[in-house]
């Protein structure tokens, strides 16, 4: 027993001395996390700031006007041409100087004064159909406050029934309050999966594997030995994301920070055991470099990062079963926005224990038989 | 060189770019793992992206909280049920509904209160809709699908004789190039960008360096190849590897998700074509540069996918990111291949869109190309 356990250390802190010797590997394990966050942090929001327009109006009165300055004063759209034909909308959406037009017909303000519904028309770039679809819903909610107003100020009804709206646990709405912690998982996986598929296959292309395997360690001992350092590395580089998180982008922390490293540790035992799964796969680098992003990719888009599982296809909802990430990603938000206790991850928590407790035997298996 | 030398010599270096392409090509062919990303990743992301991303939100699970029993409310409650954007949950108290929420079963709640329907009379009648604001998207798109479920209502109200409220104005919008707002218009493109990066970028990321770190290349040292022929033994294999990929992308994309090509083919293979060399540009460059396959690897799983995927302008507005941020993105070869894509499918041959952006393109498969020979020649001294 002390036997089996000072021969697992030596080998995790060998693992961990190949991990940091080298300069250049100690930054390439701490560094991006910290840099990624940053950077994702600030450029995954649906949520659009900027959106250059140009105006044709074709009625040009006070009315025009004031629906125009709600435009500009809206400090989303920037207007930056105006058009004095229709001939002009092809050549502005076409060379992409802007992501939308908005047309103001002659009869405008006539319609509007008589009391005749009347419309503006709006021509946006499709070519990315999400950002323009999202534009147009800013459209709407410009041109229906006017209009509201435009009632109000002629003493009107307004609509019968109103919405007061209120969101929890992000009551700003804000994307990126969902986007980060959810790096958290998806920037560990990305290190922790190439990590240790590559250790394993560096022994085996460089011959040292097999010597391992003549030493007294057990395959038992080696996979533990295989597991522990990439846990460590990527608990190190879940506290970073978590650090920027709160120190850069001051998002408030909910939870508890045990029940947050419980989930993590949780998730980076199946992470790892993936990882592992598919070193025993690998007789090269090149191989595990391969492999680990054939899974990689699939994990990360089916993990609900980028789109809602809910919206997926039933058959590919089965598939983010078996997606650490998947769980990871809702264990982190829920702790992290919502303040959820340990019961509450319970159901994010065996699932993980389960694809850790499948792979990591599987992978040991796979060690044995691979040398015989 | 002589005039008369140069014939023999020009032979003798094709014949060495071909020994080199061909035991490059054996050895991608007979590796599993390039099949894999060559072939199973193409697929798997057209099938993934095609299938897999929907940002379009159905059936979102709402609690609704039906506080007042009059006609008008229960109506109310019947146009939330009946809208297809929600599956709706009848509950009879907040607390209820609460619970439902923290469980994370609904994703909003509306509540119609005890006084709905004499606020109605007076004008001031309120709908409250509580929103799990986590995914703040979905939270926004929840919000729009009540005011709906309230437009419904109203046009059922009218039906029966009460004053139906006009908007002033209506807000009649085109989305050119997508008339139909699907949105696989715009995935397939940006997952044909984010499939060659990654085939052109994880090829060719080991290639130099699993010799140095072999040993084998103080044995091709020995032999009389010099830098510029190694690297194109090493680019030409995966070159065409690449161009596999690629057709089956596009042709994958286009059958099964009918996204239109507007644009001309040759431009569409011309402008592929440089993208390939600058994935593959990135890879060689990387390899040449670094020592360690660990790190090779990492550079080109950092540089690739994510980047491409977040910071391209395929699924994130690039204008509506911070000026840091978006001078960044300059930087990133996957941000001109969006656009290009996106107008050689969706608008067409427009000249001023294709050409600055395939210049740009060209000179950074160049300049890539120069660094990885530049790295490699460095080693040889």
């Amino acid at each position: 027993m002390i036997d089996a356990l000072s021969r697992t250390l030596a080998l995790i802190g060998k693992e961990l001395r190949i991990l940091f010797k080298d300069p250049r590997t100690r930054v390439s394990v701490l560094l991006p996390p910290v840099l990624q966050c940053v950077l994702f942090g600030y450029a995954l929001t649906y949520d659009l700031s900027h959106v250059p327009y140009a105006v044709l109006d074709l009625d040009r009165s006070a009315a025009s006007e004031a629906l125009l300055a709600e435009f500009d004063g809206s400090g989303v759209f920037e207007r930056v041409a105006n058009l004095d034909r229709a001939a002009d909308i092809r050549r502005f959406i076409d060379d992409r100087q802007g992501l939308l037009v908005v047309q103001i017909g002659q009869d405008f303000s006539r319609d509007l004064q008589a009391g005749v519904p009347t419309q503006v028309q709006v021509i946006a770039d499709g070519r990315n159909s999400n950002t323009a679809n999202t534009a147009l819903a800013y459209v709407g909610s410009v041109v229906e406050a006017f209009g509201t107003q435009w009632r109000a100020s002629r003493g009107l009804p307004g609509p019968p029934i109103r919405i007061s709206m209120r969101a929890w646990y992000n009551p700003l709405l804000e994307s990126r309050w969902n986007m980060i912690p959810a790096l958290i998982g998806t920037l560990t996986m990305l290190q922790t999966l190439l990590l240790t598929s590559m250790s394993v296959a560096r022994e085996r292309e460089h011959g040292t594997f097999d010597q391992l395997l003549v030493t007294p360690l057990r395959p038992s001992e080696i996979i533990v030995g295989k597991t522990v350092p990439p846990m460590l590395v990527g608990t190190a580089q879940a506290t970073l994301v978590l650090l920027v998180a709160q120190l850069w982008f001051r998002i408030p922390f909910e939870g508890s920070l045990l029940t947050l490293y419980a989930g993590i540790l949780f998730f980076l035992l199946g992470a790892v055991g993936i990882g592992l799964l598919i070193s025993s796969f690998a007789a090269t680098m090149q191989q595990a470099m391969l492999y680990t992003f054939t899974v990689l990719a699939p994990f990360t888009l089916l993990s609900g990062l980028i789109a809602p599982i809910d919206n997926m296809p039933v058959v590919l909802q089965y598939a983010t079963l078996i997606d650490p990430l998947r769980y990871a990603i809702d264990m982190t938000r829920r702790v992290y926005l919502e303040g959820a206790g340990f019961a509450q991850i319970v159901p994010d928590l065996w699932p993980l224990a389960v694809i850790g407790a499948l792979t990591l035997p599987v992978a040991a298996w796979m060690f044995r038989h691979r040398l015989t | 060189m002589t005039g008369t030398g140069s014939e023999p010599r020009r032979a003798a270096k094709l014949r060495r770019i071909a020994a080199l392409v061909r035991k490059e090509t054996y050895q991608a062919l007979r590796d599993p793992s390039s099949i894999a990303i060559g072939i199973v990743v193409p697929v798997m992301l057209v099938l993934l992206f095609g299938y897999g991303l929907s940002l379009d939100v159905k059936n979102v699970p709402v609690a609704v909280v039906v506080e007042d029993a009059s006609p008008d409310a229960q109506a109310l409650a019947a146009s939330f049920e009946g809208s297809p954007y929600f599956a709706t949950h009848l509950v009879r108290s907040m607390p209820e509904a609460e619970q439902l929420m923290q469980d994370g079963a609904v994703t909003g709640i509306a509540r119609i209160p005890a006084d709905f329907s004499r606020a109605l009379q007076s004008g001031t009648a309120e709908l409250q809709v509580i929103v799990h604001g986590t995914d703040a998207n979905t939270a926004r798109i929840v919000e729009g699908y009540a005011g709906g479920a309230i437009a419904q209502w109203q046009a059922h109200r009218g039906d029966e004789g009460y004053p139906v409220p006009v908007a002033p104005i209506a807000v009649q919008s085109r989305l050119w190039f997508n008339e139909a707002n699907d949105s696989h218009y715009y995935l397939v493109p940006g997952l044909i960008v984010v499939v060659m990066t990654l085939i052109g970028a994880f090829l060719t990321a080991l290639v130099v360096v699993r010799e140095w770190d072999r040993g084998t290349f103080e044995a091709l040292f020995a032999t009389p190849v010099r830098a510029d022929e190694i690297l194109i033994g090493k680019t030409l294999p995966y070159f065409v590897m690449g161009l596999a990929g690629l057709a089956l992308t596009i042709l994958g994309g286009m059958a099964l998700f009918h996204v239109p090509l507007r644009g001309s083919v040759p431009v569409l293979v011309l402008a592929s074509m440089i993208y390939l060399l600058v994935a593959l540009g990135i890879g060689l460059a990387i390899s040449s540069a670094t020592r360690d396959q660990l790190v090779a690897s990492q550079l080109a799983l950092l540089l690739s996918f994510l980047p491409t995927v977040l910071l391209s302008g395929f699924l994130f507005d690039l204008r509506s990111m911070p000026v840091v941020v978006r001078l960044l993105t300059y930087l990133l070869p996957a941000r001109y291949f969006v656009a290009l894509l996106q107008t050689l499918f969706l608008a067409g041959d427009i000249w001023s869109v294709i050409l600055p952006n395939m210049a740009v393109l060209a000179a950074m498969a160049v300049g890539l190309l120069l660094l990885a020979r530049a790295a490699t020649r460095k080693r040889l001294a």
